[in-house]
């Protein structure tokens, strides 16, 4: 199944954009000009996008410079492992919703170290495929509308983020020991 | 919420450098996160400019809408407030899908796309409750295959790579079906 999946994930976007193409042919839908007239707009888009990203990553910066945020993780360490949360994973718990590329060479420190096929090294591989960059996609897909108020937006993306990572905690104990 | 907890970063990392010396890092960085940005979002346009060019086509050529029309059941559920045949549910399936395969440069453009016509229903500066749906789907992940992670698996010679999926795809289940639900408890609880 999962060559499968695989297989699917590499031809999907040859594929895709095949049909689109064949219908808009059969349709008689002016293919090359209406594309260059979305991709003007997606041009737009990233030009309007810039101020959002920039303010975010720079504030992430000045956190994970300063070591504020290497000392927020080590505070949390304690009370995470209490909740069966392994000291060790207490960083990428932390970082994957504020940084992707932070969490990222967190997942990937921690497999080089313990090892992929370590209780650590799957709970790492689940945590990293099984949640997103809340803060990454909220200041994108907000940013790129202009939409000011959130919400509870940001609670509702934080929240499930603990849970996912809780959840990651107990899937990979029932599955693999 | 979002200006009080950026403008706290900031100032919490400021505050911490002056009393762990790490300033001239922080200096650093300022410029640094600031270049970063510049590099993603050049990255990031060039996904943008051929997947609205695509998407626009596709929209043209009735695909989006016989796409929603297809999904409607499954999604109207979660958007009650998107009209029938509007384009946004479409991209919100465009975005979905993209995602399901890991094709996250893909999703991306068709997620903003999506925002787009939601706010084009609401007509409001304010996150109306299909925008913050949507976005908590997606912050919760809908990745069935998380390439990048098999990718760093095989790297380090792991003896089954793929042998997360199964707990990933539990996890993200469980993950994005609370995430919903809290949505929704929250939802009523704004609205009373």
């Amino acid at each position: 199944m999962i060559e499968w999946m695989t297989v699917i994930s590499i031809w999907l976007v040859p594929v895709t954009v095949m049909m689109i193409l064949i219908v808009a042919i059969i349709k008689k839908v002016p293919a090359y000009e209406v594309f260059v007239e979305g991709g003007k707009e997606g041009l737009k888009m990233s030009i309007s996008l810039l101020p959002f990203l920039l303010g975010m990553l720079v504030a992430i910066a000045i956190l994970r410079s300063s070591g504020a945020l290497d000392a927020f993780i080590g505070l949390l360490q304690p009370i995470l492992s209490k909740i069966g949360i392994p000291a060790e994973i207490a960083p990428l718990a932390i970082l994957r919703p504020i940084s992707g590329t932070a969490a990222l060479s967190v997942t990937t420190e921690i497999i080089k170290t313990y090892g992929p096929d370590s209780f650590l090294g799957r709970l790492a591989s689940t945590m990293q495929g099984s949640t997103d960059t809340t803060l990454y996609i909220l200041t994108v897909y907000f940013g790129a509308v202009g939409i000011k108020k959130m919400g509870n937006a940001l609670k509702v993306g934080l929240i499930a983020d603990f849970i996912g990572i809780i959840v990651s905690v107990i899937i990979v104990s029932w599955l693999f020991l | 919420m979002i200006n009080v907890i950026w403008a706290l970063m900031a100032i919490i990392g400021i505050v911490y450098a002056m009393f762990n010396g790490t300033m001239e890092q922080v200096n650093e960085a300022l410029f640094e996160g600031a270049s970063d940005a510049i590099t993603l979002v050049i990255s990031l346009s060039s996904v943008l400019v051929f997947w609205l060019g695509m998407m626009r086509v596709a929209e043209q050529a009735g695909i989006l809408k016989g796409f929603a029309k297809l999904f409607r059941p499954i999604v109207k559920r979660l958007f009650p407030d998107i009209p029938d045949g509007h384009p946004a549910m479409g991209y919100i399936l465009a975005n979905f899908s993209a995602n399901l395969f890991g094709l996250g440069n893909a999703a991306t453009p068709m997620g903003i796309k999506a925002m787009e016509e939601m706010k084009k229903i609401s007509k409001s500066d304010q996150a109306s409750n299909s925008m913050i749906t949507f976005l908590v789907i997606n912050t919760s992940s809908l990745t069935l295959v998380p390439t990048t992670v098999i990718g760093i698996r095989m790297e380090y010679s792991s003896a089954a790579p793929t042998e997360i999926v199964a707990s990933t795809i539990l996890a993200t289940f469980i993950t994005t079906v609370s995430a919903i639900t809290i949505d929704r408890l929250l939802q009523k609880s704004r609205q009373n």
